[in-house]
C-alpha cells in the first residue's frame, strides 16, 4: 500500500472511532456538559488531561524546536512538565474540593465579587481564543501536506468533527474522545521514534538510546557525534546553550505557572469523583506527558543527526523523495549559491555561506520519510498529528463555551435561565466559538502565532497568584486579588505588546528589563501580582467571615465538620 | 485541634516537595548545568541529561511521593475525627 492509502485509512479509521464514542456519550445536563457529571475515574482523567494538554506545537513542533536549539530547548521540555507539580501541590486538589465548575467560578465565590468574575471569564476566553487558533492552524497543515487538500478544506473538516462531540458531548463526550486520542497519538509519537533509536543506537527506548553509542562500530555517543558535526558545520555544539541563564530561568518559570494556571488544564480536575482523585489525577497525566516528552529530545537529537549526516554535501541531483516532497510546500527551501550542485547546510560560524532553511515544523512529520520507514508509519503520524490538534481544540472550546453559558449569562446577566436553557445556550456558545475559531484557522490574522506563546506569560501573571493566595491565605480580600489581577496582566501585556509590536527593532538583550524576555516576563508579572495583591489586601479591610470559613473548608478532605 | 495540624502537616510537606522540585528544575537543570556538564553519565553530560530526562522523572515521583503522603493524612485525619466523636 501506498503512504497515501495508509494515510487516508489511518485517519479515517480514527475519525470514525471519535464519532462513535461522541454518539455514545451523549448528554442531557448541564453538570455532565461542562465537567462530565464529576465521575471520570483518575486514571482516564489523567489520559484525558494529557491529550487536551499535548497540543499540535507539542506534537509537530516541539521536537523540531529542541532539534534547533539544543539545550535551550529544555526551557519547553521544563515548562511544560514542572507546572503539573504546581498543579498536584497547590491547586488541584483544593479547586476539587471547592467543587464547582470553572476557574471564575472559584475567583468570584472566594472573593465575593464580580467584578474579579468578571475579570477572571475576560482573561479565559482570550487565552483559549488564542490557543485555539494555533489548534485549528495545525489540523490545516497537516491535512494539507498529508491529504493534499487545501489547508481551508482541512480547517473545515476538523471544525466539523470538533463540532459533532464538543457539541453532542459536551466534556463527557470531550472526555472520553480524548483518551482515545491520547492512545493514537502517543502510539503514533513512540513508533517511528523506537525505529530511529533501534537503527541507530539499538536501544528499544529512545530515552537511553539518545545516550547511547551509535551502532555504526565507531563506538562514539550519538550526542558526541551531533556535537562534533554541529561545530565542524559552524553550529553551536548541541548540548551547549546560547540563551543567558536568567533569560532561560524566567521563561521556564513563566511556562511552568503558566501551565498550571491554565483554565483548560484546571477544569478537568472538576471531572474526577473525589479529592485524593484530582491528586492522583494529576499524577497520572504527568506520567502520560512525560512518556511524550522525554521521547521529545531523543527524536531531536536523532533527527538532527540524521539531517546533518544526510544533507551535507549531497549532490542536489541525488537528493530523496522526502526532500523534493517538502521542498513543494515551501518549508524547506534550497538555493545553490556557490553553484557546485551540492547542498551545503553551515551554521552561522562557518566560512561557507549557508543554502538550505529548514522550517522547524517538519522535523517529526519528515523524520519517518528521512529515516526510510515503512509507509504505515507515515500514516499513523498524520493520525496522531490530528489527534494532538483536535483534542487540544475541543478542550479549549469547552471552556470557551461554559466561560459564556455558565460564568457570563447563569452567573451574571439572566441569573433566571433554568438548566435546559443553559445546556442550550452552552451549546449554541460551542458553536459558535468552533466557527470563531476556524475562521482564525483559516485566515489568521499575523499575531496568533506570535500571541500564542504569551498565553502562558498572561495566565501566570493572572490567574495563578490570585488561586494561590486564596487557598493559602486567609486574608486576601477581593481589592487584594483584583488590583494584583489588574496589575499583573497589564504589566505583562504592556511588555509584550511594546517589545513584539510597537518596537520590535528594540527586542535585544540590553533593552530587556534585568535581561529578560518577553517570552519570560510573566514570571516578573506573577511576582507583582503577588506584592500588589498582599499590599493592597494588608491595608483594606479583612474578607467577610463566611469567606473565611470557605477557606478552611477547602483546605480540608472530605465533609468539613 | 486535628484540623489545624492536618494542615501544618500539609504545608510542610509542600516546603519539602518544593524545595526539590526547584533545586532539581532551576538548579541542576538551569543554574548548575555547566558545572554539572563537566560530569559524563552514559553518553550523556550530567546537566543536559537533568534538563531533557532527569527533571522529568524527578517531577512525577514528587507528585505520587505527595500523593502517598496525603492519602496517609487524609486517612489519619479521618479516623482522630472518629476518635474525638467516639
Amino acid at each position: 500500500m501506498t503512504a497515501q492509502a495508509w494515510i487516508f485509512l489511518l485517519v479515517g479509521l480514527t475519525f470514525a472511532l471519535y464519532i462513535g464514542i461522541a454518539v455514545w456519550s451523549r448528554v442531557g445536563s448541564t453538570g455532565d456538559f461542562y465537567i462530565a457529571g464529576g465521575r471520570v475515574p483518575p486514571l482516564l482523567n489523567g489520559m484525558a488531561t494529557a491529550a487536551d494538554w499535548m497540543s499540535a506545537a507539542s506534537f509537530i513542533s516541539m521536537a523540531g524546536l529542541i532539534s534547533f536549539m539544543g539545550r535551550d530547548g529544555s526551557v519547553y521540555l521544563l515548562g511544560w512538565t514542572g507546572g503539573y507539580v504546581l498543579l498536584a501541590l497547590l491547586l488541584a486538589p483544593y479547586l476539587r474540593k471547592f467543587g464547582k465548575y470553572t476557574v471564575p467560578d472559584f475567583v468570584g465565590d472566594r472573593y465575593y465579587s464580580q467584578t474579579a468574575r468578571f475579570v477572571a471569564v475576560l482573561c479565559a476566553i482570550f487565552v483559549c481564543f488564542t490557543y485555539v487558533a494555533g489548534q485549528m492552524r495545525g489540523v490545516g497543515i497537516v491535512f494539507s501536506r498529508f491529504l493534499e487538500i487545501d489547508v481551508s478544506s482541512g480547517v473545515f473538516i476538523g471544525m466539523g468533527i470538533v463540532f459533532v462531540y464538543a457539541v453532542l458531548g459536551g466534556m463527557k463526550g470531550i472526555t472520553y474522545t480524548q483518551v482515545a486520542q491520547y492512545c493514537v497519538l502517543i502510539f503514533a509519537y513512540l513508533v517511528p521514534a523506537i525505529f530511529i533509536s533501534l537503527m541507530m543506537t539499538g536501544h528499544v527506548f529512545p530515552q537511553f538510546g539518545f545516550g547511547s553509542a551509535l551502532t555504526d562500530g565507531s563506538g562514539t555517543f550519538l550526542l558526541e557525534r551531533l556535537d562534533g558535526l554541529s561545530r565542524e558545520l559552524g553550529f553551536d555544539a548541541y548540548t551547549s546553550g546560547r540563551k543567558s541563564t536568567i533569560d532561560v530561568l524566567f521563561i521556564t518559570a513563566a511556562l511552568m505557572v503558566g501551565t498550571a494556571g491554565l483554565p483548560h488544564v484546571i477544569v478537568r480536575f472538576y471531572t474526577v469523583p473525589r479529592v485524593a482523585a484530582a491528586r492522583s489525577s494529576a499524577g497520572w497525566a504527568l506520567v502520560f506527558i512525560a512518556l511524550l516528552y522525554t521521547t521529545a529530545p531523543a527524536v531531536a537529537a536523532f533527527a538532527r543527526t540524521n539531517l546533518l549526516t544526510t544533507v551535507t554535501n549531497m549532490p542536489y541531483s541525488e537528493a530523496p523523495d522526502w526532500f523534493k516532497n517538502w521542498e513543494s510546500t515551501g518549508l524547506l527551501v534550497f538555493e545553490d549559491k556557490n553553484g557546485d550542485g551540492a547542498i551545503q547546510y553551515t551554521g552561522p560560524d562557518s566560512a561557507v555561506e549557508n543554502e538550505l532553511i529548514i522550517d522547524r515544523d517538519i522535523m517529526v512529520l519528515a523524520n519517518p520519510e528521512i529515516a526510510n520507514l515503512p509507509n504505515w508509519v507515515i500514516g499513523l503520524v498524520a493520525a496522531g498529528g490530528l489527534a494532538a490538534a483536535l483534542s487540544t481544540a475541543a478542550g479549549l472550546l469547552l471552556v470557551i463555551s461554559t466561560s459564556v453559558a455558565h460564568d457570563l449569562l447563569k452567573k451574571g446577566l439572566m441569573p433566571h435561565i433554568t438548566d435546559r436553557q443553559e445546556l442550550l445556550t452552552a451549546r449554541i456558545a460551542a458553536a459558535i466559538a468552533v466557527c470563531v475559531a476556524g475562521y482564525f484557522g483559516i485566515d489568521p490574522p499575523g499575531f496568533v502565532a506570535q500571541v500564542v506563546a504569551f498565553a502562558f506569560g498572561l495566565a501566570a501573571a493572572s490567574f495563578f497568584p490570585a488561586i494561590i493566595l486564596g487557598i493559602f491565605t486567609q486574608r486576601m480580600n477581593k481589592y487584594g486579588a483584583i488590583s494584583g489581577m489588574v496589575t499583573g496582566i497589564v504589566f505583562t501585556a504592556g511588555y509584550i505588546v511594546f517589545f513584539k509590536f510597537i518596537s520590535p527593532d528594540l527586542n535585544t538583550a540590553e533593552h530587556w528589563l534585568f535581561g529578560v524576555s518577553p517570552e519570560g516576563i510573566g514570571t516578573i508579572g506573577m511576582m507583582i501580582n503577588f506584592a500588589v495583591a498582599l499590599a493592597v489586601s494588608y491595608t483594606t479591610p479583612a474578607p467577610p467571615i463566611h469567606i473565611q470559613r470557605l477557606v478552611e473548608g477547602i483546605r480540608l478532605p472530605g465533609k468539613t465538620p | 485541634m486535628v484540623e489545624k495540624e492536618y494542615w501544618r502537616k500539609n504545608l510542610r510537606y509542600l516546603a519539602v516537595l518544593l524545595s526539590i522540585w526547584a533545586a532539581v528544575s532551576f538548579g541542576c537543570s538551569i543554574l548548575f548545568v555547566n558545572a554539572l556538564d563537566t560530569i559524563q553519565m552514559a553518553g550523556f553530560p550530567l546537566g543536559f541529561w537533568f534538563a531533557q530526562q532527569g527533571s522529568i522523572y524527578v517531577f512525577v515521583v514528587l507528585i505520587f511521593v505527595y500523593v502517598f503522603l496525603m492519602n496517609r493524612l487524609d486517612r489519619s485525619l479521618v479516623s482522630q475525627r472518629n476518635e474525638d466523636r467516639v
